[in-house]
């Protein structure tokens, strides 16, 4: 199993010089919101293992939101490209020094710090910014595999259409085992690919048997401590949640049609949301709290596909900036930002006020989990409001028009065809995916 | 309060009656030429009691007339930017804003550039609805436009609707299926609910009141003053007057439909034969031509659902899980998938926590769609354009077939989640429920998106078989106008009438 991961490098761009960085960006796309692939700074379909990508300036509107807790408001504009990939960081950060060393080389010289004699790769590596928690729709499923089950179905469907009448008179089981057999034929044929599974780097392994059983050893061991802090705790952040100021203004038309004039061009699309954490040590361990939760049911428990209930979730991550006084959070999802927001608050109401309760102006929470974005109109404005603009935005050509579920649905045809016998259920429910 | 205590008197009647036995309509699309004209006009209407209330008359009124703004109306009659600042962006910046137009699949031949009223210059300030038994309805237009309405408005378009007597022009009946709505406030918000119910909070379909999730909706809330003594006060914030309260949106567009393309593809599709054809059209619609639904009426009922409307609508999909007797892409599963909360009853709540968590059953389909309570709609829209038998769609169209189509009218509270909503995600989407590659059979444009060359299809699941699809499906209906509207109360109108004036 070929594990996903992510790179992010973050620097602070030189203030002279973000007009021309702004120049840069927009020179690889096409139109707003629409990348060239093969745009000549940062060739993206060049690179195999790459699923997602995306260039911006982290430009914070709500820095003024911080004056209410008397924070100072003045940081540098940081310049961040990050991705999600089929191997380490490492690898992946070589494979850009190497593809791509001019056109990085422009973009990164409007960053401070950055010498044009530097080495390249040690320069990223130095600017790496890991995330504190991230999702990943199926671990595993590599743009390679992605691309290879895409074949599959096309296949399939040139069969299905050309075999119809056939087909129609055939049972499920019968239809399932003449399917396989023909894919079988056309893979030794070598007209159709569908490789195993690579072995799973033992580094990785080891790294997330670890995380798996010492995270929650570590919890067991400091429980004692915990529940004494316990009491303390709860009172502080009930009293907190009272007493925290709500910013949900009507979210300002002219800056929201600037941001959607690069939205929906795709099935999928990118969302950025930027903003402060509250001050405070209760509100910093409650967001590290909430976001290691977060971070560890997605790596070790939530089932393939599902981000609990959410299914149009490719990618997200969670990253903090400044010494964890500010939190950037990014996701690839399906759909439009109004149905992204609809099954976020319906479905899975709970985790958003967890993850983001912390942020300067959230929506009033109860005990953490609840209120908060039930209140959909205060929560839509709020997350207007934070979301800020994804300059350049790239995802995979090999499946540019597929949604999750229909990366979903390639992976679960393939599973079948693979499968040497059926019940007669498992073959009704398999054929009804064709 | 008790149903019968409503304030409906305040109400436009359209949100409580589609005036169906009021058989002649038409929709004046007017550009307000001299404002305080208008206001004089709008002053007249609502001195003589001309705007139709939502009180029920008994016998029921033999004309209504009710009246809607745009967000440029608004303007132009003298409304200060800030009031209208207070309504829904969506409402403010319009439908053909690029964006949206994108959303909609309101591109290439649907594209607002093209449409023949709502876009640019022709971008309407109002519509007056008129609404009158055949006979009396030249007479009413007549007299209701009365001596001002020269002077006031320019009239970009009258539009005329037709009465195909409760069928729309492709042969089906049409508007089955309403939303009830809770005038009473009796129905509690439920943070969970876990069976498909018809009746929905008032708050979805009137401003000033709570919604589906027991809050208020954006609308303008004005200081308390001599101009806006006559308000109601709000009821979310008592010292503010609330000129939103019992008035709502209301979205109109108006669809042409190619009967002739509809019926000659679906008849070639099933090789001329009669009963394949009807069968093909009622899968794609999702209801027979009578208005049967597909799939077998349940026992129980539905709250919402009384036993007058048992036969046609008293069916949710639960029993159709697979697809196949009503298609996942049938319009009507695609406009109202007849869903609760959770995807299956859970019996408990470990299986909801179950269901939350992300480990209910673990089949393609689980769990793929929105809950339907928050993406209601109430439609209104007539029909327009003479009717055309089937053996007059099948044989070719003369060279002066007139148009024939819907004017589309709903109303709802809150734009962007209603109606935006079920038009991007579920209509125009060729993603919807786990589908690919197909849009709405009756709406969908055809067009392709980049990395999905292919949304003409439509699939028909099999119970034990393989799916059956259909592909190259032609676009049957063509967007021609269309914009938001602010259905106001009588009191917000009486406040229009005036408030420019000073």
């Amino acid at each position: 199993m070929t594990p996903q991961s992510g790179f992010m490098v973050l620097a602070p761009v030189i203030p002279v010089r973000e007009t021309e960085l702004r120049q840069l960006l927009d020179s690889m796309n096409d139109g707003p919101g629409r990348v060239n692939p093969n745009n000549a700074l940062i060739p993206f379909a060049q690179f195999e293992k790459l699923h997602f990508a995306r260039l911006l300036i982290l430009d914070d509107n709500s820095l003024q939101d911080r004056a209410i807790y008397s924070l100072p408001g003045d940081f540098p504009l940081q310049f961040a490209f990050l991705g999600d990939i089929d191997c380490e960081e490492e690898t992946f950060l070589k494979e850009l020094a190497q593809r791509a060393p001019e056109g990085l080389r422009r973009l990164f010289s409007c960053c401070r710090d950055f010498d044009p004699g530097c080495d390249l790769l040690a320069w990223m590596k130095r600017h790496r910014s890991p995330a504190i928690a991230s999702f990943v729709n199926c671990r595993g499923r590599t743009v390679r595999r992605i691309r290879e089950e895409v074949q599959l179905r096309e296949t399939l469907d040139r069969y299905l259409a050309e075999k119809a009448a056939t087909l129609a008179q055939m049972s499920p089981k019968e239809i399932h085992a003449k399917l396989s057999e023909f894919v079988a034929a056309e893979k030794s044929a070598g007209r159709l690919t569908l490789s195993g599974e690579s072995p799973t780097p033992i580094a990785w392994w080891v790294g997330n048997a670890l995380h798996m059983i010492c995270l929650p050893l570590l919890v067991l061991l400091a429980s004692p401590l915990l529940l004494l802090a316990l009491p303390f705790y709860l009172v502080r952040l009930r009293y907190l949640e009272k007493t925290d100021v709500e910013i949900c203004p009507k979210v300002d038309m002219v800056y929201s049609e600037m941001l959607a004039v690069a939205e929906d061009h795709f099935v999928t699309n990118q969302y950025t949301a930027f903003g402060s954490r509250k001050p405070g040590l209760v509100r910093l361990l409650t967001m590290i709290g909430a976001l290691g939760v977060v971070n560890y049911a997605a790596r070790h428990i939530t089932r393939a596909g599902h981000l609990g209930r959410i299914r149009t979730i490719h990618f997200a991550r969670w990253v903090f900036l400044d010494g964890k006084e500010r939190m950037v959070f990014f996701s690839n999802y399906d759909g439009s930002v109004e149905s992204y927001m609809d099954d976020f608050i319906n479905k899975t109401g709970f985790g958003l006020n967890a993850a983001f309760g912390s942020a300067i102006g959230y929506p009033r929470t109860r005990w953490l989990l609840f209120d908060g974005c039930a209140d959909e109109r205060k929560f839509k404005n709020f997350n207007r409001r934070h979301t800020i603009p994804t300059q350049v935005w790239y995802k995979a050509t090999a499946y540019l028009g597929l949604t999750a579920v229909d990366l979903d649905r390639n992976s679960r045809i393939r599973k079948g065809v693979e499968k040497p016998s059926m019940s007669d259920a498992e073959a009704r429910e398999w054929v009804a995916l064709l | 309060m008790k149903e019968a205590d409503f304030d409906y008197a305040d109400v436009q009647g359209l949100v409580r009656f589609g005036y169906g036995h009021l058989k002649s309509a038409s929709y004046s699309l007017l550009r307000i030429k001299n404002a305080a004209a208008a206001r004089a006009w709008l002053r007249g209407a609502l001195q003589s009691n001309a705007v139709t209330t939502a009180v029920k008359a008994s016998p029921p009124p033999t004309t209504a007339l009710n009246v809607a703004f745009t967000a440029s109306g608004l303007k132009e009659l003298g409304l200060a930017e800030v009031v209208i600042n207070g309504f829904s962006n969506e409402f403010i910046a319009g439908m053909t804003q690029e964006s949206r137009a994108r959303q909609f699949g309101d591109i290439e031949e649907n594209a607002p550039s093209h449409w023949t009223w709502g876009y640019a210059a022709k971008e309407p300030h109002l519509v007056v609805m008129f609404f009158a038994e055949k006979e009396r309805f030249d007479a009413f237009v007549q007299d209701s436009r009365g001596a001002a309405w020269k002077e006031a408005f320019h009239e970009i378009d009258s539009l005329p609707t037709a009465d195909l007597d409760g069928v729309e022009p492709f042969g089906f009946a049409d508007g089955i299926s309403q939303p009830e709505i809770d005038w009473g406030q009796q129905r509690e918000s439920k943070d969970i609910q876990l069976d498909y119910a018809n009746v929905v909070a008032l708050g979805e379909f009137l401003l000033g009141y709570r919604n589906e999730y027991g809050k208020f909706t954006e609308r303008p809330l004005l200081e308390a003053d001599a101009t806006t003594n006559e308000l109601l006060a709000a009821l979310d914030e008592p010292g503010k007057k609330d000129l939103g309260r019992n008035g709502t949106y209301l979205v109109m567009r108006q669809l042409d439909q190619d009967v002739h393309k509809f019926w000659q593809f679906i008849d070639k599709q099933a090789g001329g034969d009669a009963a394949e054809r009807d069968k093909l059209a009622a899968a794609m619609v999702g209801r027979k031509a009578d208005g049967d639904p597909l799939v077998p009426i349940r026992n129980e009922p539905i709250p919402g659902i009384d036993e007058k409307q048992a036969s046609k609508n008293q069916f949710t999909f639960d029993n159709d899980p697979a697809g196949a007797r009503c298609p996942f892409g049938a319009h009507v599963r695609r406009a109202n998938p007849r869903n609760a909360d959770f995807p299956e009853r859970p019996a408990n709540t470990l299986k909801k926590l179950i269901t939350i968590l992300g480990f209910g059953p673990n089949r393609f389909r689980y769990d793929l769609m929105s809950s339907v309570r928050f993406h209601r709609i109430l439609r209104r829209g007539r029909e327009y354009g003479p009717s055309l038998k089937l053996l007059e769609a099948l044989a070719p169209a003369p060279p002066d077939d007139p148009p024939r189509g819907l004017h589309f009218i709903c109303l709802n509270a809150n734009i962007s989640r209603q109606f935006e909503f079920l038009q991007n995600a579920w209509i125009a989407s060729s993603k919807f429920s786990g589908l690919s590659g197909e849009s709405d059979p009756l709406l969908g444009n055809r067009e392709s998106l980049p990395g999905c060359p292919v949304t003409d299809n439509f699939t028909m699941p099999g119970s034990s078989s393989l799916p059956r699809r259909v592909s190259g499906l032609p676009q049957f209906v063509t967007v021609r106008g269309g914009a938001y509207f602010f259905l106001p109360s009588l009191r917000a109108l009486r406040y229009f009438a005036v408030v420019g004036n000073a």
